[in-house]
């Protein structure tokens, strides 16, 4: 097996002579007064992208991004500096900065370094050199010229292949020296189509923790483009949303993102912490209906929220958040953890050296309940299907949140109907979930596409879920229930 | 921070070499942009600093053409070695890029050798230990005012310096230093089990203007407590006021929708609509990019093109599109200096305040938060989440949450009766609050 942790040094340290004893002294300085934990992160992000436009190979670009992070904690404060220099002078400067939040005090030991080990999820590849930029490149004019000749009507494609290979090494006062390799990829279409004058657009796409050769297996790059041009088709017939409280039925794999918005951010550590959280004093207590069994797991192998480990070393583990509609447990990173007197979860996560760690989700989804998905529907008088979603948004302390259905459907007396125009849905977290009151048995992760922004950082996420019904959820289209 | 920060010759310098080094390597054309922040940002969290983040960014993209072949690479690594495997990195990326007619900089007449010289920058000699002093007494504050105020999240002070530096090989340099300093305060009230979460800020480039932390603090308090007890309203149409901060947003819509990129990919519900009538003949929206102490002034635009006085919409009338050199030739126009966007954009306004505002309204909706991206430039389609104030007689009865707005955004510019004089300055579009005539609301 490869040893990761050789290769993160290899990558983030050797260029600058860096070695084991001088990141101890770092770490003396560090840790030296007053200080509960204390971390360097080191990273090097290298992200490329290819995007065509209307058969041109338009765009190109390649970005190297490096640095190191440093923080230091004391009860509740946080001091935090980063250097893009990984050089021994630019990181006893970032700590010095880091550690002057705490007042002098008595000097804490520092534990000896061992070695954590994370899982083995994905590959330690670099996936920007598994395919050679010809092939990138013929890869987008394939995939275009493919979707153009199936549908006249197209006026506009935009095809973009995206990859990053991303390394980074964390080491901490606790002695735990870890370090990742996570390759990441990301194939996207969006076309516009157009007839009699009305334009609509579509768009899919997809990726994970692989190289560029899995988008060419399968033939699965092209079925991005079939879907975003049935996307695109389905919309030029969609007529305008209903509006007011209905039933809604919301499809499985994407429309997951309620679940990350509506319970998922209620549930990081930081709010419950602080108490702001409308699931806030709630642990053991009913927060949805029965039949909800939601995780959050970082575990999953090769998906796109997967991580070996945290951004603190931490193994991701697959925690289950509510347990048959019970309230179990909140995603913690380790500061947040030590303030509340448990461990960390695996969730402390941060968008790159430049920015804090906090607790974020990897891949939430719901388990499989008991119900066929067309028995769910058929249950359904008149309402809504909805099946895909643009993105979403939540007040973590009323609980309300909103997502936005880019492809839905009006259900009347059991049936699919009439296709409509993306509307946004609103509702309370708590009280949405506790009208779930049917769940399927086809649980589906998405195809890897999700990002996920918590206080200016981003950092890619996975959702799912079977198919659901919830009773009573606000709509908000603009034509008014007959 | 000044000699390192802001050494113009120095990164002068480097833009020259990195052009040089891109000519070496037989580009026909090339451009880079070096821009340099750096500065600290603090909060307060019950009684006591909690966090304390020192930033210091550096990043430098450049782009390279090969006659109409382009490629693009960015690091943000300033070291020669670093700065000439990138420019290598973008040549090497231009080989496998497509002929695109409308690539190319900017054409010479159109750049800004003269661009004016203006004053956006103001350091704040403020210490790390002073900035913690402020956002306690600002959280201290807050606390104190209302018994309904159950914690403050946090209160932060943000406070930057930054430098800006375009350069291309068609022998535009332009730079000019920035500032930006923010103070903001997040409260959480509280009555019976209800919690609700809301804030207030202030932003300047000149430290001098921001607001006094007692008023930010009250600001917050006022903003929190007010919507405690919000309730759904019924499914219904009915007229709405936009409050000024959430107005700007339905007009960075209009922004998008006129932007080049939407036009040329035919994704704007505006596509074709130049000298038509988009709103009612009292609006006039201009851009004003040299306004003194504004954010959202600039001297020349992100491909160095000088910037103007551009006016959008004239007695409602679209007049131009906002357009950078590439989405011009795609349609076959000229740039209007909008490469990144517009730079303030003014929006006239009538003589009413908010509260005569509300009068002229009567009965309906006043939106003071939106949540959700369900807009759709190219349909114009428009469904948000949002919160308020139930309005009756011209005042306010009650909050309201959990409801949506929609329409289509054709529908709603037509459909503005108002722009009130309550104009909020802190963004890059200034606007009073809107009143909209009549928008499908949808609740329980």
């Amino acid at each position: 097996m490869t040893d990761v942790l050789a290769l993160a040094k290899q990558d983030l340290l050797a260029p600058s002579g860096l070695n084991d004893n001088q990141l101890q002294n770092v770490i003396h300085t560090l840790a030296g007064r007053n200080i509960d934990y204390a971390d360097l992160y080191f990273q090097s992000t290298y992200t490329e992208s290819f995007g065509l436009e209307n058969g041109i190979i338009k765009s190109g670009s390649f970005d190297i991004d490096r640095g190191v992070g440093v923080r230091a904690i004391s009860g509740e404060k946080t001091g935090f500096a980063y250097a893009d220099d990984i050089e021994m002078p630019a990181l006893m400067q970032a700590a010095n900065a880091a550690r002057s939040i705490v007042k002098q005090g008595d000097e804490q030991p520092v534990q000896a370094f061992h070695k954590r080990v994370g899982h083995a999820l994905y590959q330690p590849i670099n996936p920007l050199h598994s395919l050679s930029e010809n092939d990138k490149v013929e890869l987008l004019q394939t995939v275009e010229k493919y979707i153009r000749a199936k549908e006249p009507r197209i006026v506009q494609v935009n095809i973009s292949l995206a990859g990053e290979y991303e390394t980074i090494l964390v080491v901490g006062s606790d002695g735990h020296v870890a370090g990742d390799v996570r390759p990441l990829v990301r194939f996207n279409v969006s076309l516009v189509v157009e007839h009699q004058g009305r334009r609509e657009s579509g768009y899919a796409g997809g990726g994970g923790r692989f190289d560029y050769q899995q988008l060419l297996t399968g033939d699965v790059a092209f079925h991005y483009a079939d879907e975003a041009l049935r996307q695109a088709l389905v919309n030029l017939e969609a007529i305008d949303a209903p509006a007011g409280s209905m039933t809604v039925v919301l499809g499985p794999g994407w429309p997951g993102v309620l679940l990350h918005e509506a319970v998922g951010h209620g549930l990081e550590g930081d709010f419950n912490r602080k108490g702001i959280s409308a699931y806030s004093n709630r642990l053991g207590q009913k927060v949805a209906s029965d039949l909800c069994t939601i995780v959050d797991n970082g575990t999953l192998a090769n998906r796109r929220g997967s991580l070996n480990m945290d951004d603190e070393g931490t193994p991701t583990q697959n925690n289950v958040l509510i347990e048959n509609g019970i309230l179990r447990q909140y995603m913690m990173d380790k500061r947040n953890a030590r303030l509340m007197g448990v461990e960390s979860t695996g969730n402390g996560r941060r968008e790159s050296y430049a920015h804090l760690t906090i607790p974020r989700m990897t891949n939430t989804y719901m388990l499989n309940g008991k119900s066929a998905p067309e028995e769910i529907i058929a249950s359904v008088d008149k309402g809504l299907y909805a099946v895909n979603f643009g993105g979403g948004q939540v007040d973590i302390t009323s609980g309300k949140f909103v997502f936005s259905a880019s492809e839905a459907y009006l259900i009347e007396n059991g049936k699919i109907g009439a296709p409509v125009k993306g509307a946004t849905l609103i509702g309370n977290g708590p009280d949405a979930l506790m009208k779930v009151s049917m769940v399927g048995n086809d649980l589906k992760l998405d195809t890897g596409v999700g990002i996920c922004g918590k206080d200016g950082q981003s950092v890619p996420v996975g959702v799912g879920q079977p198919t659901l019904r919830v009773d009573d959820l606000t709509v908000g289209g603009t034509r008014s229930a007959s | 921070m000044k000699n390192n920060l802001m050494n113009t010759n120095h990164f002068e310098k480097i833009s020259s070499d990195i052009l040089r080094e891109a000519e070496r390597l037989g580009a026909s054309q090339a451009e880079c942009v070096i821009a340099l922040s750096k500065g600290f940002s603090v909060s307060a969290h019950d009684g006591d600093v909690e966090t304390v983040e020192y930033n210091q960014d550096k990043s430098i993209e450049i782009n390279v053409l090969f006659g109409k072949r382009s490629g693009t690479a960015s690091i943000s690594d300033i070291r020669p070695e670093a700065i000439k495997s990138a420019v290598e990195a973008a040549c090497h990326i231009a080989k496998f890029t497509g002929e695109d007619t409308a690539a190319g900089l900017a054409e010479k007449e159109e750049l800004a050798f003269q661009y004016p010289h203006l004053n956006m920058a103001y350091p704040w000699s403020l210490s790390v230990q002073d900035a913690i002093q402020i956002a306690c007494q600002c959280e201290r504050e807050a606390l104190a005012i209302d018994k309904r105020i159950m914690s403050a999240e946090e209160t932060t002070i943000n406070t930057m310096e930054a430098f800006y530096l375009y350069a291309n090989s068609n022998g535009f340099m332009g730079s000019y230093p920035h500032t930006r300093h923010e103070l903001s305060c997040v409260l959480i009230g509280k009555k019976g089990d209800e919690m609700q979460r809301n804030f207030s800020y202030t932003v300047a480039t000149d430290p001098s203007q921001l607001q006094s932390t007692s008023q930010v603090a009250k600001d917050a308090v006022e903003r929190t407590v007010s919507h405690l007890g919000a309730r759904k309203i019924k499914t219904m149409k009915t007229p709405v006021i936009y409050l000024a901060e959430e107005a700007r947003g339905l007009l960075g819509h209009f922004i998008a929708a006129i932007s080049g990129g939407s036009l040329y990919r035919q994704s704007s519900f505006l596509l074709n609509h130049l000298d038509k009538k988009i709103f009612p003949s009292f609006m006039h929206l201009q851009e004003q990019p040299h306004l003194e102490r504004a954010l959202g002034s600039s001297p020349f635009d992100d491909e160095g093109v000088a910037t103007r006085n551009n006016i959008f919409i004239e007695d409602g009338i679209l007049r131009q599109y906002s357009l950078g050199v590439y989405a011009a030739r795609k349609l076959g126009m000229k740039t209007t200096g909008n490469a990144g966007g517009v730079h303030n954009l003014i929006v006239k306004h009538g003589n009413k305040n908010l509260t005569e505002l509300l009068k002229t309204m009567g009965t309906g909706l006043l939106i003071t938060e939106i949540m959700g991206n369900g807009v759709n430039i190219i349909t114009g389609d428009y469904s948000r989440g949002v919160s308020g104030f139930w309005i009756e007689n011209g005042e306010i009865q009650y909050p309201v949450q959990e409801i949506t707005v929609a329409g289509k955004l054709q529908d709603m510019y037509a459909g503005i009766q108002e722009i009130g004089s309550d104009v909020d300055v802190r963004g890059n579009i200034r606007t009073g609050s809107i009143l909209i005539g009549e928008m499908m609301v949808a609740g329980s």
